[in-house]
């Protein structure tokens, strides 16, 4: 379960402070699929890297699964990292130079893996992405879809409960978003907690829940399919 | 994490990045290759001074800094191959040089000298008493240099018999008169018996006075022009070349190559630095996908350390090679030493691996995303 508190997020460049997040809270129980949506430059992305660990919040608490995210220290957050949150970055974020393969076996290498376990599963999950035909491809010999279904893959390898994705088909094609979107269905139906970040409505009604924010603050929260329908409506209108 | 798995991964990383590992590695070998090569250089531009001991007698060696020849490596930080009164002490006081029977040191310049309505251009050397014994001098008349006149720099002078002629007139005893040397005043006390020769080696065309006189009060120098060196006997003659090329080797070794040592550091700093940008959007990765700190830094630790290792060796090997080659077209005597070698791969290889290790230390610090956007 994810619990937020009264979150915020300040950036201070020089003399101006600009608010990233302001004074955010929600609660996100296990087995959800929420969308976040909003404006570019809203928050999202701050919110999902703070809800990553990846980042920490200038003020307010994070707790994840009853554990407070400011009383761990820096390798009890990597464990989290590790394990529990799958995290699929916009920009993809693969290692430069280095095969699909490679890639997606990384964090159970972190984990501690053996190695020939690492490869069967890291194996199993390209295939599952539709990419078991350039598993040895290094990232640069690969597309932009083809790389996001390998930061998918990486995501997923250790099982982690929770999943989060800062606009995972942003940068696919239609029909690969749809499969994409086919592998979160699966997983949020075996129980996986996801988020993902999207700005697109096609997308998002795959979510049951969408938080919007807008200028870092929570500005709605609620069913997905009822939100979608009225977007329809104030649309015809 | 097992250690192995990290070393791997190390060299996974260095292998899949050549291009990186390439300038870094050249990075290393450049600088204690150079390191190297130019401490050899030093070193035997050094030699060349032992090497210009020469004979000039059955038991007598001269020492003369090799800059005076117009050397080929002197060019910039000189000061190796300057020899001093410390020398000097060093060879006569040093518990290494046992084949030594007496140390002269010598700073020579020619100066005009007056006095009366005459004067002449003629050699000044600025000696101690044991030059009398070791280059066989001999008064006619009053006496030599004194150890009392050194230690307090007097003004006195002891002239050769031309000089004598030059300034005097023939036979004449000058014996506490005063003569102008460069407009100073000294007192004339004694006068050396004729040993014959000619133009500037004319034996009898000169004037001593106290070293310590000539170096502070008369030419403001505190160099020597040569060192005179008798040994014990004839047949240790070889030993005390030995004895004491090796003493000024040492003495002289450590002004250039800490300079070199400069050089090469900074070369293999700005190498290692140059890679942090892409290296901490590694790290935030690594971190991001679960990687512990210390994981992260014993990675980057094995990786600066093979970086270091390989090209080290490898700047060794050419290092020495180059200051080979040098030292033989420039016909300059091929000395290198192990300290230097030990020196160069000690303080090069260190700062490769602390200027690698350094900056994954600190970006292991940052928060992963940090990290990750680092520019």
């Amino acid at each position: 379960m994810i619990q937020v508190k009264n979150v915020s997020k300040i950036y201070e460049t020089g003399e101006v402070e600009t608010k990233a997040l302001d004074n955010v809270s929600f609660n996100i129980n296990d087995g959800e699929f929420v969308a976040i949506m909003g404006p570019s430059g809203s928050g999202k992305s701050t919110l999902m890297h703070i809800l990553g660990a990846l980042d920490t919040p200038t003020s307010g608490t994070y707790i994840l699964d009853g554990k407070k995210l400011e009383n761990l220290n820096d390798d009890e957050l990597a464990d989290i990292r590790n394990r529990k949150i799958g995290f699929i970055f916009q920009a993809f974020n693969l290692l430069p130079r280095t095969t699909a393969l490679k890639n997606v076996m990384i964090p159970m290498m972190y984990a501690g893996v053996p190695k020939k376990e690492r490869l069967k599963v890291a194996q199993k999950y390209l295939e599952m992405v539709g990419l078991s035909d350039r598993m040895l491809h290094t990232s640069n010999q690969l597309s932009g879809g083809q790389q996001q279904r390998v930061a998918i893959a990486r995501a997923l390898v250790l099982s982690p409960s929770i999943i989060l994705a800062d606009e995972p088909t942003g940068n696919i094609a239609s029909t690969q978003a749809e499969e994409i979107m086919a592998i979160f269905q699966k997983l949020n139906k075996k129980g996986h907690t996801i988020l993902m970040i999207t700005h697109e409505p096609d997308i998002a009604e795959h979510a049951k829940r969408i938080i919007h924010l807008r200028d870092g603050k929570l500005v709605e929260d609620g069913n997905g399919h009822k939100q979608k329908i009225a977007a329809v409506k104030s649309k015809v209108i | 994490m097992e250690y192995q798995e990290i070393v791997e991964e190390a060299f996974a990383t260095l292998s899949l990045n050549k291009l990186r590992t390439g300038l870094a590695m050249l990075g290393i070998i450049i600088g204690i290759g150079s390191v190297i090569a130019l401490m050899a250089l030093g070193q035997g531009s050094q030699k060349a001074v032992a090497n210009q001991i020469q004979s000039l007698g059955a038991n007598l060696l001269t020492i003369s800094p090799a800059s005076q020849r117009g050397g080929f490596v002197q060019g910039g930080a000189g000061s190796a191959s300057t020899l001093t009164y410390a020398d000097a002490l060093a060879i006569e006081n040093s518990s290494e040089i046992v084949n030594v029977e007496r140390v002269s040191p010598e700073f020579s310049r020619r100066a005009q000298v007056t006095t009366g309505g005459k004067n002449t251009n003629t050699q000044i050397a600025g000696v101690t008493p044991n030059y009398s014994v070791v280059r066989k001098v001999e008064v006619s008349a009053g006496n030599f240099i004194t150890d009392r006149d050194v230690s307090s720099q007097t003004k006195v002078a002891v002239l050769g018999p031309q000089v004598v002629s030059d300034l005097f007139g023939d036979n004449a005893t000058p014996i506490g008169q005063s003569i102008r040397i460069q407009g100073q005043s000294f007192r004339v006390v004694g006068v050396t018996v004729s040993k014959g020769g000619s133009g500037f080696q004319n034996q009898d065309d000169v004037i001593y006075i106290p070293l310590t006189t000539a170096q502070k009060s008369l030419f403001g120098s505190t160099s020597l022009s040569s060192i005179s060196v008798e040994a014990k006997s004839e047949d240790v003659m070889v030993a005390a070349q030995d004895e004491i090329g090796y003493l000024l080797l040492s003495r002289h070794k450590l002004s250039d190559p800490a300079i070199s040592l400069i050089v090469g550091g900074i070369g293999i700093m700005n190498i290692m630095l140059v890679t942090v940008t892409e290296r901490t959007r590694e790290i935030g990765l690594r971190k991001a996908l679960g990687a512990k700190k210390a994981v992260i830094i014993t990675q980057f630790l094995v990786e600066a350390i093979i970086l270091t290792l390989v090209g080290g060796l490898v700047g060794m090997v050419l290092g020495i090679g180059a200051s080979y080659i040098i030292a033989k077209i420039i016909s300059l005597p091929f000395a290198i030493s192990l300290i230097s070698i030990v020196l160069a791969v000690t303080v090069s290889g260190g700062i490769g691996i602390a200027f690698g290790f350094y900056p994954a230390k600190k970006a292991s610090n940052l928060q992963p995303i940090e990290a990750l956007r680092y520019e």
